[in-house]
C-alpha cells in the first residue's frame, strides 16, 4: 500500500507528529507526578517528589503546548473529524481538562508552597492529573482506533466511546509508559545533577515499569484482537507493523540501556519507543480518520490546507530554535547550577534630566491631543490607525516622562 | 455532510459553561499580556541603575507571573476543549474558515511559554543581558496572541471570507476572513489596553492597600508606580477607543447598539440614557441626554438609530443583561480615566505621588473594578452578539453540542474553578508575605519560598 501523503494529508502528519511529541515530553510530566505519589513517605520519599518537581518545573508549560497544537491543527483542517470527535468524547476530554487543571494548579502552587508537608499535598494534586489526564486522553484515543466515533454531533456514544476493552488497555498502557518514560528521565537528570542516590532510585523503577510496559503491550494486543479486530489486523500488517516492531525494540533497547546505565542514550530510544506507537496506529488506520469518513474527506479545501502548512512550517522556524534553547539551558544543566551574581552591570545614573522629562510631557501631551481628533473624529481605517499610533506614542512618551520612578513623596 | 442543528434542552447551561471558562481565563490572560512588561521594566532599571531594589521586585513579582501564566495554561487549553465539547456545530462547519486564526495563536503560545521558562529559571543563571532578552519573547507573543485570538471573535462578530450555500461554507478565505474583517483593529487595542489597565489597577491596588495599612517605603512606593503608571496612561486612551468601538458597532451590528442603548423603535435624534431599565421598547427611569445618541453613535444629532424592532424578537439579545454589562463598564472606565488624570496630574505638576489617603483608598476599589469592567465589557460584545454565534449567520443554538450531560460538566468545572480561584488567592497572599530576599546572593527562584 502506498503511503501517498498529500496536501490533505500534511497536516494531519503535523498533527501526529504534536500527538507523538506530547505523548513523550507531557507523558514523561505526567509520570514524573505518578512517581510522586509512589514515593511514599519519608525523607527519601520526599527527596524523589522534589527531583520529580523540580525536574520538570522548566519544561512543563512548553510540554503541554503540543496538546494545544494538536487541536487547533486538527480543527482548522479536519473540522468535521474534530467536531465528531470532540463532541461524542466530551467525557473523557472533560475528565481530562480536569486533569490538566489539577496539574497546572498544582505546578503554581508549588512555587508558593513552603515545607514538607505542603509539598506533600501539593504533590498529591499532581498525581491525581497525572493519573486523569493521561489515561482519559489515551481511553479516548482508544476510541478512535476501535471506531467508536463516527462522523456527526455527539453521534456517539458518551461512555463506551472511551470505556471498553481497547480504550482501558489504551489508557493502562499510557499510564505505564509514561511512568516508564518519567523513571528514564530523571535517572538522566541525577545522573547529570551528580545525585547517584536517585540515579539508582529511577534506574530500578524504570527497569521494573519498562518490563510492566512490555507486559501491558502483549496483553494489550489480545484485548485489542478481540475488541477491534479491523484495527488489530491492520497493526499486524504493513506498514503498520514496521512502526509497531520499531516500538518494541525501542523499549527492549531502552530496558538494556538502563540496565547498562547508558541513561543518555535511553533518554532518546524510550521516545522513540512511544513515538513509534502513534506512528503505528496512524498507519494503521490510514486513509479512514473516522469510520466512513477518509482523511481527504475530512479536509478543509485545499487553499486553506496551504496556508495551515505555511503557518505550521513558519511557526515551525520560530518555534524549534527556541525549544532548542530552553531544552539545551535544560540539559547542559544551567538551570540547576548555582546562581551566578551578576558582574556586567551597567552603571548608569538616573536616565534624561528634567528639562528631557517636560518635553517628553508635552509631547506626549501632543500625541493625545491630536491622537484623539484623529480617533474620533476620523473615518476610515487610516484616520484610525494614525489615532491609534499617535495614542500609543502618548503611552511610552508618558512612560518615558514619568521613567524617575523615584518620585518623592 | 453538514452538522445539523440538533436539539439540546441545557444550551442555556452551556453558555453559561463557556461564559464562566471564560471569565476565569480573561483575567489570567491580562497578566500574560501587561505582567511581563511590567516584570521587564523592573529589571531594565536595575539593569540601568545597579539598584538591588529593583532586582528584589522584579524577581518577587517573577513568581506571581509563572503562577498566574501556569492557571493561565491550563484555564486556555480548557477553553479550548470545550470549543468542540458544547459548539461542535460551530466548529465542524466553520472550523477551515477561522481555525487559522487559533494556530497562529497557538505559535505564540508556545514561544510564550518557551520562554517563560527561559526568563524564569533563567534569573541569575544567565548573564544579566541575556536574562533581560529573554523575556522579550514573552512581551511580543502577548501582543501576537491577542492579535490572533481577536482575530477569531472579530471575525465572528462581522463574518466574512466564505460563502454559504444551503448549510454548507465554500469559497473559505481564512485571511480575509481573519484579517480584513471591520472589527479586529478596534477589538485588538481595547483588549490590549485592557490587560495593562486590569494589570495594573490589580497590581497597584495590591500596594495601596499595604499603604493604607501603613506598610510603605521607596520599595513599596516604586512596586506600586510602575504598574499604576501604565494603567493611567493607557485608561483615558481607552475611553476613546471605547468611543471608536462603539461608533463601528452601530455601523456593522445596528441590534447589538440598540441593546447596548435600550433603543425599543427605529428614530432620528435618538437620545441617550444614563442608568435605568429597559421595558417595553423603552429606558424607564434612566436620565436622558437628548440627542446624545445619534451624535455619539454618528456625528449627527439628527441620524437615524436602528431600534431593536428592525428584526424579529427571536433576533434580539437580551436587552437589559447587555445594556447593564455596558454602562457598568462605562462608569468604570470613566472612573478609571478620572483616577488616572487625577495620578498624572500629581506626577507631572507636583513631580511626587498622589499623598492622600482617599486617593489610595479610591486605588483600592480600581483593582477590582477594573476586572469587573473586563468582564462587563466581555458580555456586553459576546451577549450582546446573541442569538448568533456567527453575527447573522449561524445562532447558537445551532453550533450546540447534542451530548447529554451539560449540568454535569458544569457542575464540575464551576466547582474546579472555585478551588482554583481559592488557589490562586492562597499563592498570591503567600508571595506577598514571603520575606524580602536582601543582599546580594538572591534565592534560586525554582526553590519553594523558604516561609516561616
Amino acid at each position: 500500500m502506498m503511503l501517498g501523503i498529500g496536501l490533505e494529508q500534511l497536516p494531519l502528519v503535523f498533527a501526529l507528529q504534536g500527538v507523538a511529541l506530547y505523548a513523550v515530553l507531557a507523558g514523561a510530566d505526567f509520570g514524573a507526578g505518578i512517581w510522586q505519589l509512589l514515593a511514599g513517605r519519608g525523607e527519601r520519599a520526599e527527596r524523589i517528589r522534589e527531583h520529580a518537581h523540580h525536574s520538570m518545573a522548566p519544561v512543563w508549560e512548553a510540554n503541554h503546548v503540543w496538546l494545544i497544537f494538536v487541536l487547533v491543527v486538527v480543527w482548522t483542517g479536519y473540522p468535521q473529524a474534530f467536531a465528531s470527535m470532540a463532541s461524542t468524547l466530551a467525557v473523557a476530554l472533560t475528565a481530562a481538562g480536569v486533569g490538566i487543571i489539577l496539574r497546572g494548579v498544582a505546578y503554581a502552587l508549588r512555587s508558593a508552597s513552603s515545607g514538607a508537608a505542603e509539598a506533600r499535598a501539593i504533590d498529591l494534586l499532581t498525581a491525581a492529573g497525572s493519573l486523569l489526564a493521561p489515561f482519559a486522553l489515551a481511553a479516548a484515543a482508544g476510541g478512535i482506533a476501535s471506531r467508536r466515533v463516527p462522523l456527526g454531533n455527539a453521534a456517539g456514544d458518551l461512555w463506551t466511546s472511551w470505556l471498553n476493552p481497547t480504550s482501558l488497555m489504551a489508557g493502562l498502557l499510557a499510564l505505564v509508559s509514561s511512568a516508564y518514560l518519567a523513571a528514564v528521565y530523571l535517572a538522566a537528570d541525577a545522573r547529570r545533577e551528580g545525585d547517584e542516590e536517585m540515579v539508582e532510585a529511577f534506574r530500578t523503577r524504570a527497569l521494573v515499569t519498562g518490563s510492566l510496559a512490555g507486559v501491558a503491550a502483549i496483553a494489550g494486543a489480545f484485548v485489542v484482537r478481540s475488541d477491534a479486530r479491523w484495527i488489530f489486523d491492520r497493526l499486524v500488517d504493513t506498514p503498520a507493523v514496521l512502526s509497531v516492531g520499531v516500538s518494541l525494540l525501542a523499549g527492549a533497547a531502552t530496558l538494556a540501556l538502563v540496565a547498562r546505565r547508558s541513561l543518555g542514550a535511553a533518554r532518546v530510544s524510550a521516545a522513540i519507543a512511544v513515538a513509534a506507537v502513534v506512528g503505528g496506529w496512524a498507519l494503521a488506520q490510514n486513509p479512514l480518520l473516522l469510520p466512513g469518513l477518509t482523511v481527504d474527506q475530512a479536509a478543509a479545501p485545499d487553499n486553506v490546507m496551504v496556508l495551515l502548512v505555511i503557518a505550521i512550517l513558519g511557526g515551525g522556524l520560530i518555534l524549534f530554535p527556541s525549544l532548542a534553547l530552553l531544552f539545551r539551558l535544560l540539559l547542559r544543566g544551567s538551570f540547576s547550577a548555582e546562581p551566578t551574581v551578576a558582574r556586567d552591570l551597567t552603571e548608569t545614573g538616573p536616565t534624561g534630566g528634567l528639562t528631557s522629562a517636560i518635553t517628553a510631557t508635552r509631547l506626549a501631551g501632543g500625541c493625545f491631543g491630536v491622537g484623539a481628533a484623529f480617533l474620533v473624529i476620523g473615518e476610515g481605517a487610516w484616520p484610525h490607525a494614525i489615532g491609534v499610533a499617535l495614542l500609543a506614542g502618548f503611552i511610552v512618551l508618558g512612560l518615558s516622562a514619568l521613567a524617575g520612578e523615584d518620585a518623592r513623596e | 455532510m453538514a452538522f445539523d442543528a440538533v436539539a439540546q434542552q441545557y444550551l442555556d447551561q452551556a453558555r453559561q459553561m463557556q461564559a464562566l471558562s471564560f471569565a476565569v481565563h480573561i483575567p489570567l490572560v491580562c497578566f500574560g499580556i501587561a505582567f511581563p512588561a511590567m516584570v521587564m521594566r523592573a529589571e531594565w532599571l536595575w539593569l540601568r541603575t545597579g539598584d538591588e531594589l529593583y532586582r528584589v521586585l522584579a524577581q518577587r513579582w517573577t513568581k506571581v507571573m509563572v503562577a498566574l501564566f501556569a492557571c493561565g495554561v491550563v484555564t486556555g487549553t480548557i477553553l479550548s476543549f470545550e470549543m468542540g465539547l458544547l459548539w461542535p456545530g460551530f466548529m465542524g462547519t466553520f472550523g477551515a474558515v477561522f481555525g487559522l486564526g487559533f494556530a497562529l495563536e497557538g505559535f505564540s503560545f508556545f514561544v510564550e511559554a518557551i520562554f517563560i521558562g527561559i526568563y524564569v529559571y533563567g534569573w541569575n543563571r544567565l548573564s544579566p543581558r541575556a536574562h533581560f532578552l529573554s523575556g522579550i519573547p514573552i512581551v511580543l507573543a502577548g501582543l501576537t496572541g491577542s492579535l490572533f485570538v481577536l482575530a477569531v471573535n472579530s471575525w465572528m462578530n462581522d463574518p466574512g471570507g466564505f460563502t454559504l450555500s444551503g448549510s454548507e461554507v465554500t469559497d473559505v478565505r481564512p485571511l480575509r476572513a481573519l484579517f480584513a474583517n471591520g472589527h479586529l483593529g478596534y477589538e485588538l487595542v481595547h483588549m490590549y489596553l485592557a490587560g495593562f489597565i486590569v494589570t495594573g489597577f490589580l497590581v497597584a491596588a495590591a500596594y495601596a492597600v499595604g499603604r493604607l495599612r501603613g506598610q510603605w517605603g521607596r520599595y513599596e512606593r516604586i512596586a506600586l508606580t510602575i504598574p499604576l503608571t501604565v494603567a493611567a496612561l493607557a485608561a483615558p486612551v481607552q475611553l476613546l477607543v471605547g468611543d471608536w468601538a462603539a461608533r463601528e458597532v452601530a455601523k456593522t451590528q445596528p441590534t447589538k447598539l440598540a441593546a447596548l442603548e435600550g433603543v425599543g423603535h427605529t428614530e432620528k435624534g435618538a437620545a441617550l440614557h444614563l442608568g435605568g431599565w429597559y421595558r417595553d421598547g423603552e429606558v424607564k427611569a434612566g436620565i436622558p441626554i437628548p440627542k446624545g445618541l445619534s451624535l455619539l453613535a454618528f456625528h449627527d444629532p439628527n441620524a437615524e438609530v436602528q431600534g431593536l424592532d428592525a428584526v424579529p424578537a427571536a433576533d434580539r439579545p437580551p436587552v437589559n443583561v447587555v445594556r447593564v454589562s455596558f454602562q457598568v463598564m462605562v462608569s468604570i472606565g470613566t472612573f478609571l480615566a478620572l483616577l488616572s488624570a487625577w495620578y498624572l496630574f500629581t506626577r507631572v505638576r507636583r513631580r511626587r505621588v498622589p499623598s492622600g489617603r482617599w486617593f489610595y483608598r479610591l486605588l483600592v476599589l480600581a483593582g477590582p473594578a477594573s476586572l469587573v469592567a473586563l468582564i462587563a465589557g466581555w458580555v456586553t460584545t459576546e451577549v450582546g452578539r446573541q442569538p448568533w454565534v456567527v453575527y447573522g449567520v449561524m445562532r447558537t443554538e445551532q453550533a450546540v453540542t447534542g451530548a447529554g450531560g451539560i449540568p454535569v460538566g458544569y457542575a464540575t468545572l464551576a466547582s474546579i474553578y472555585a478551588c482554583l480561584i481559592v488557589a490562586v488567592a492562597w499563592i498570591l497572599r503567600r508571595l506577598a508575605h514571603a520575606p524580602m530576599s536582601a543582599g546580594a546572593e538572591p534565592e534560586p527562584i525554582d526553590k519553594p519560598v523558604e516561609a516561616t
